[in-house]
């Protein structure tokens, strides 16, 4: 037991001041050479962006018809990728707005990418339903605005909600990164020596002078938005699960889906943050603000929300028999026997059996280690949605509406595409801002105390 | 406000604990035009200033309502009103359908009074200001902690601060030019 008295790892490697905290994180962006290792990563994320657009471009031509959704399974690709990428955020928001909250003051190294990561993730995410409506064009009909048709949204539709949900979650994350930026982008004005950037970090910046006044009303401000994005997190995915619950099929018709979809969304977002941080932390040499630490309470974090997942799928099987509904009991039966048998217990060895070596500290420590499984639990949660989506649509109530869902290279390469787009963003991204929150790695500083 | 060439003196310091002192000081001394700047959020500095009045909850507060009241009255107007549909027998007037969006308006708008709100109250943006024109004041968004007297503070006078300020074992001193 001698091993878990160890004092644990520190948020930031000592030895650190104001001054050397500020360059180490602003001189990565102003005076860091750029790698051909990053012109490498770039380029391969740019050229799949290219791919995805040219998927879209010829979607927009020919039609959805190019994708393998056909009936029953009009869903396919789209909403499967729509709901992993907007889980995937969420961890950016816990991490920004709950952390903060509960004083976990570890958040502030990893809090500004993994915003960014949010904000990616659900561009990527918000693609999805615009391309999968028919006629893109005309998406702006999902809002309510007054026009000639006299003609209006209806409320009762969780789709109709969950326009709402989306889109306000994109909203507020953006403000809550760019507010985080505004006394960064400031530094970064101040630091360069550069013409332009001064122009451009200097606009962008406000004009932010780090007045005791504006940070007091700064910092209110930035609370009470963690305390408003705390309910957003939590209320945007269970709403994503109403999109399924509120239907009558079959593996969508159950309680337990929010909670569940919740605690998925943050399973994979942690998992995300993983395989972000991990390499970045590497190649920037950030691992004295990025330390064993921030490791260690993701992987624990990723552990409790896959736990919870794992109660989520006991209880989808556990009803499935309890019920006597002879449809739930058809849908346990054809997930673990069906055609995509081997796609459910790959779901299964995925989220749930390989994720618990993390319960071996060694593992768990091990950056290698972590980065391979937060890619399996990656790998994991987009089964899962396919098998929400897929499996249940598959098999409904009447055989002679059954059908199979075989993907065609459309949908691989706007999927494959959209990942290319949500790295090219985080490549710009740790080019051009802080993605450090420099400020707030200042205040744990132990000289940022004020002593009376 | 009588225009002057001179805006204030500042005066630069090395760490959070001096800043706060100082500013504890130059309010006690009578001073009630100051300022403080800082690369962080400094706890007590602002009280330290004499500043209490923060009015952004407020404004979050009255955003947060005018969201979730308008959400609200929007969908009630539109499905019961404007476009009433008959979907599966429900009442036009379905408000448990309506608590969903109604929740994030309220979110919403809250959210954007708080982000808008707050850089409102604090006049920014504002990409000028006067205390940019002192060369070592681009230190305060590093590790320099700077305290202001402005000149419109009844009590300023450019030999009696400069006196009281160089008390205070600042770093340095400087005029802060209009």
């Amino acid at each position: 037991m001698d091993e878990q008295r160890q004092p644990a790892a520190p948020v930031i490697e000592p030895g650190y001041t104001f001054g050397t905290v500020t360059d180490k994180i602003s001189s990565i962006v102003l005076t860091r050479p750029t790698s051909n290792g990053w012109f490498l990563g770039f380029g391969v994320a740019f050229l799949l962006t290219m791919m995805m657009l040219f998927a879209i471009g010829y979607l927009f031509v020919r039609g959805v018809g190019i994708w393998g959704i056909t009936i029953p399974i009009g869903w396919g690709f789209a909403i499967v990728n729509f709901v992993w990428w907007i889980g995937i955020g969420h961890a950016g928001t816990l991490i920004s707005a709950i952390l903060l909250l509960l004083r976990q003051s570890w958040r502030n190294s990893i809090n500004r990418f993994a915003e960014a990561m949010t904000l990616f993730a659900v561009s990527a995410a918000g693609i999805f339903p615009l391309i999968h409506v028919g006629r893109p064009w005309l998406a702006y009909w999902l809002f309510p605005y007054p026009n000639t048709m006299n003609y209006w949204p209806q409320f009762r539709s969780p789709l109709v909600w969950d326009v709402f949900a989306v889109s306000t979650y994109a909203t507020i994350s953006l403000l809550f990164w760019f507010i985080g930026l505004v006394p960064d982008l400031a530094t970064l004005r101040d630091r360069s020596t550069n013409r332009a950037a001064q122009i451009i970090y200097g606009m962008l910046a406000l004009g932010w002078r780090g007045s005791a006044r504006h940070w007091h009303r700064y910092e209110t401000a930035y609370l009470l938005l963690a305390g408003l994005a705390t309910p957003l997190v939590l209320s945007v995915h269970t709403v994503v699960s109403f999109d399924f619950a509120v239907a009558i099929v079959p593996g969508w018709h159950t309680t337990i889906f929010p909670p569940y979809f919740v605690a998925g969304a943050i399973y994979s977002g942690f998992a995300m943050v993983l395989m972000l941080a991990i390499p970045i932390r590497k190649f920037y040499g950030l691992e004295d603000f990025i330390t064993e630490r921030h490791l260690q309470n993701s992987a624990k974090v990723m552990l409790a929300t896959g736990l919870i997942v794992a109660y989520g799928y006991a209880i989808e099987a556990f009803m499935g028999w309890y019920s006597g509904n002879r449809f739930d009991s058809f849908l346990l039966w054809n997930r673990l026997h069906g055609p995509y048998a081997p796609w459910y217990l790959s779901l299964l060895a995925c989220n749930i059996f390989i994720p618990q070596v993390l319960w071996i500290r060694k593992l768990r420590t091990s950056p290698v280690a972590l980065f391979l499984v937060s890619g399996v639990i990656l790998v994991g949660m987009w089964l899962e949605r396919f098998i929400i989506v897929v499996v249940s649509l598959q098999r409904d109530f009447l055989t002679s509406s059954w059908g199979m869902y075989y993907p065609t290279r459309w949908d691989w390469m706007t999927y494959i595409g959209t990942i290319g787009m949500f790295l090219a963003a985080m490549f710009l991204f740790v080019r051009i801002l802080p993605m450090i929150s420099i400020f707030e790695m200042r205040t744990l500083l132990p000289e940022a105390e004020v002593k009376e | 406000m009588k225009r002057t060439p001179i805006y204030g003196m500042m005066a630069e310091f090395d760490s959070p604990t001096l800043l706060v002192e100082a500013a504890h000081h130059t309010h006690e001394a009578g001073y009630v035009r100051v300022d403080a700047y800082s690369p962080f959020p400094v706890e007590g500095l602002a009280e330290a200033i004499g500043f209490h009045k923060n009015r952004v909850p407020l404004v979050v507060l009255i955003g947060a309502l005018l969201g979730g009241l308008s959400g609200y009255a929007l969908q009630y107007w539109i499905s019961a009103i404007s476009y009433p549909v008959n979907v599966g027998g429900k009442p036009y007037h379905s408000w448990p359908a309506f608590i969903v969006v109604t929740f994030e308006m309220t979110i919403l708008f809250g959210g954007i009074f708080a982000v808008f709100g707050m850089l409102a109250l604090n006049g920014l943006p504002m990409p000028y200001h006067p205390v940019f024109n002192v060369p070592r004041f681009a230190l305060a968004t590093k590790d320099r902690f700077f305290l202001i007297v402005f000149s419109t503070d009844p009590k300023y006078s450019p030999s009696e601060t400069r006196r009281f300020l160089e008390g205070l074992g600042p770093r340095s001193i400087s005029e802060v030019p209009s």
